[in-house]
């Protein structure tokens, strides 16, 4: 079956990577995802796991080599955070529009300005719309098995898959993680198959050249195509993944969300410390519900719709900026909900910026804070930042 | 229609200029390396080269890379075809100057560092030729330029000294104006395990000024007056591979082009006084290398 | 254009613009200098010209760029304009 190790999210990541046998990897050190690249890095040097590392020269270049090495027919891996996905921008949507199944683990890290080591979700969600599926993982062991389960999924719909996780409060934090054997991973995710698409001299084609406004679209109508696709694929894929492993996965997992006063949306290791609180405030008799969402990408609507249907509030937790709007995730479940008559009321706050700890104290603030919201109105104007610390903004 | 490049991996009907001497370099470049080619281009006149919508110029399996990476995306080819078995298929990029000596120098330095197997052919037409002759690291001084329209003030980035810097294997200067020994080699690059870098006279009558007609005399009127010598390093041991017999006034290949018409005598003095030291040190390191 | 291919831009149709439609001049070869040397054929930047004694033209791509007749180093080949 596989063997019970205490692992933090970093390590977790690198044994999903071990296990799904990719046989590139290309990666450059950045705060807080280098313990997995150098893990990966010392299962090839000790024969774990065959492949070829490449320690590149920038996230860049790490990308495109992983790309390149995609279109040439090998399964591949990189990981970054931070900056580093924001210098890999450019070719997370080469990667993507090629429609090249590669998996990348994310240690979530804030963007800059201004500069911080720790976590928020702005990386990843810069990059929300650029055809990638994104998989937000809870805890340590959804960090080693959306790496296997992504490889399986991508493949299938040919997409390639970021694999989150809250920088230093999961990368960095010890779990008990069950690691499968190799037989049974082998069992579930077959050897890679390169697909339409590939460069090799006995089937010469040209592979990303330009295009005109007379193509463009239906290309990129393929992909959008592959995205809806992924959603119907995911079960199938749980399934399996279930019956092979015993842990079954969701595109979101509702909790106590029926009749619930307030359902807590969230992403990440949020979650957690959003069930442990519901769990305490129903043992209150307070009415507290939680969704974690799994899957931002493909954003899975009709089920957030649905679950949602029966709350009677709903309250987001953004751990991004929001910037100029509100948070993406407060956007895409108002656009789930938009246009129904019993829709519940939405309010969105933002929290856990820059690596603040997003505590069970915040969750209980914004429990509190929903029923204030709701009298003033189903409406807010603007986000509110929950967790900032009054007496040090001088506005 | 055949040819005597029996090999033909090029389609014939490509919209290049007349007369366009990277096509002549691509050209001749495949038919010495063969079909277990895969041929990446960045967006610059290569990318000509690679097509359009469903069509492409390549026999062989191509790669539209960005600009700035065309040397990672080597990476990624070359060690994925090791990885496989398929050491005998070249993985070649055939890039210009501005995605060489600018934006691309990191990926390109990097590449070479880390010694994966490629060849990287530079087609230096010395300037953004594809968005309409803009200057770059390559250009000159003294050449006009739509972003240098006083004439660069700034002299020519030497690319072949940072990577003999290096420590490149295999690392050579050629000229579309002299195509056997432009053949010869690429045959040696496609022999070495490891990175090997070709850096091309590539006269471009549309961004330099002159008659499409005289692209192959330009080209030879670089190597003549001593301006472009050609030479190889192997592992450092640097070879002239082409000793005119008398060098011709530097005014004669400047004369030809239109985009020196501004040049000043004081920089067409400096480029002589350059031309100097450097046949002399490259002469120095040749009989070092005996 | 087909989305036969559904997994991004795929080029397998080899370009074919039939380039002779731009020559304002052609090549000619002068078949009793011609020795079959076959240098032009190198220099040829569309690959139009067949090497043989004399070498043959393919005017259907030729675009006139008169670069063969500057590398023939037998005076074999010159410059007509195009008619009509």
């Amino acid at each position: 079956m596989g063997k019970k190790i205490a692992l933090d999210g970093n390590a977790a990541i690198a044994e999903g990577v071990r296990l799904s046998r990719p046989r590139f990897v290309a990666a450059y050190p950045i705060t807080p995802q280098t313990p997995i690249v150098e893990r990966v890095a010392d299962f090839i040097a000790s024969g774990e796991l065959k492949a070829k590392y490449v320690a590149t020269e920038s996230e860049h270049s790490a990308l495109t080599a992983v790309v390149g090495a995609a279109a040439a027919g090998i399964r591949s891996f990189t990981a970054t955070a931070g900056a580093g996905l924001a210098l890999m921008h450019e070719i997370v949507g080469v990667a993507s529009g090629n429609r090249f199944p590669i998996v990348m683990g994310i240690s979530n890290r804030a963007l800059p300005s201004p500069w911080s080591l720790q976590t928020d979700h702005s990386d990843s969600m810069a990059e929300r719309d650029m055809g990638w599926i994104q998989l937000y993982a809870e805890n340590c062991q959804e960090a080693l098995d959306f790496v296997i389960f992504g490889y399986r999924l991508g493949e299938i719909v040919r997409l390639p898959v970021m694999v989150c996780i809250d920088g230093f409060f999961l990368s960095h934090s010890v779990e008990g993680v069950n690691v499968p054997d190799q037989g049974l991973v082998d069992s579930f995710l077959p050897p890679y198959e390169r697909g339409e698409n590939f460069l090799d001299p006995e089937y010469p084609m040209t592979l990303n050249q330009l295009t005109s406004a007379v193509m463009f679209t239906e290309i990129k109508y393929q992909h959008k195509k592959a995205m809806d696709r992924a959603l119907e694929e995911f079960p199938k894929v749980a399934s399996e993944f279930e019956k092979t492993f015993g842990r079954f996965y969701s595109p979101v997992e509702a909790k106590d969300t029926d009749g619930a006063d307030i359902v807590l949306v969230t992403l990440g290791s949020t979650s957690g410390t959003a069930k442990y609180v519901a769990r305490n405030l129903r043992q209150q008799g307070k009415k507290i519900g939680t969704l974690k969402v799994t899957s931002f990408r493909p954003f899975p609507k009709k089920q957030v719709r649905e679950t949602l249907l029966r709350a009677k509030t709903v309250a987001v937790i953004d751990r991004s900026w929001g910037l100029g709007s509100e948070g993406p995730l407060s956007l895409e479940v108002k656009g789930a909900l938009y246009g129904h008559p019993s829709a519940p009321a939405v309010f969105n706050f933002v929290a856990g910026l820059g690596g603040r700890d997003l505590h069970e104290g915040t969750i209980e603030k914004i429990v509190s804070r929903v029923p204030d919201l709701g009298l003033a109105g189903t409406h807010q104007d603007s986000p509110e930042w929950i967790d900032l610390q009054e007496e040090k903004n001088d506005e | 229609m055949m040819s005597e490049m029996k090999k033909n991996l090029i389609a014939h009907g490509l919209s290049t200029c007349e007369g366009c001497a990277m096509e002549i370099i691509a050209r001749n470049t495949l038919d010495v390396l063969g079909e277990k080619t895969i041929v990446l281009t960045p967006p610059s006149c290569s990318a000509i080269l690679t097509g359009y919508g469903w069509e492409t110029g390549w026999k062989v399996p191509g790669f539209q890379s960005n600009l700035e990476n065309i040397a990672a995306y080597c990476t990624g080819i070359s060690e994925a075809m090791k990885l496989q078995g398929k050491d005998d298929v070249n993985v070649v990029a055939f890039a210009g100057d501005g995605g060489t000596v600018d934006i691309g120098l990191q990926a390109l330095s990097a590449a070479v560092e880390r010694g994966h197997r490629f060849i990287y052919i530079c087609y230096d037409n010395e300037a953004y030729m594809n968005t309409g002759i803009q200057r770059s690291g390559g250009t000159p001084m003294g050449a006009w330029t739509t972003t240098t329209p006083s004439g660069k003030s700034e002299g020519k980035k030497d690319i072949v000294a940072m990577l003999r810097a290096q420590g490149i294997p295999y690392i050579a200067t050629a000229s579309a104006g002299h195509i056997p020994d432009l053949r010869e080699k690429i045959r040696k690059a496609s022999r070495v395990d490891g990175p090997s870098y070709l850096h091309v006279m590539t006269p471009c009558s549309t961004g330099w000024r002159f008659k499409a007609k005289d692209t192959v005399t330009v080209a030879r009127l670089a190597v003549d007056t001593g301006l472009w010598p050609l030479f190889e390093a192997v592992y450092g041991k640097v070879r002239i591979t082409y000793k005119p017999k008398e060098l011709k006034p530097l005014k004669e290949y400047l004369d030809l082009q239109g985009r020196f018409r501004n040049i000043t005598s004081e920089q067409v003095e400096k480029i002589e006084e350059q031309i100097r030291k450097d046949l002399e040190r490259l002469s120095r390191e040749e009989d070092l290398s005996k | 254009m087909s989305t036969k291919h559904k997994t991004g831009i795929v080029a397998e149709g080899i370009a074919d613009t039939k380039t002779g439609v731009w020559r304002a001049e052609r090549p000619v070869v002068e078949k009793n200098k011609c020795v079959g040397c076959g240098i032009c054929v190198q220099y040829c930047p569309v690959g139009a010209i067949e090497k043989g004694k004399p070498v043959k033209i393919d005017y259907v791509y030729c675009k006139g760029c008169g670069i063969c007749v500057t590398t023939c180093p037998k005076e074999a080949l010159s410059m007509e304009k195009e008619n009509g």
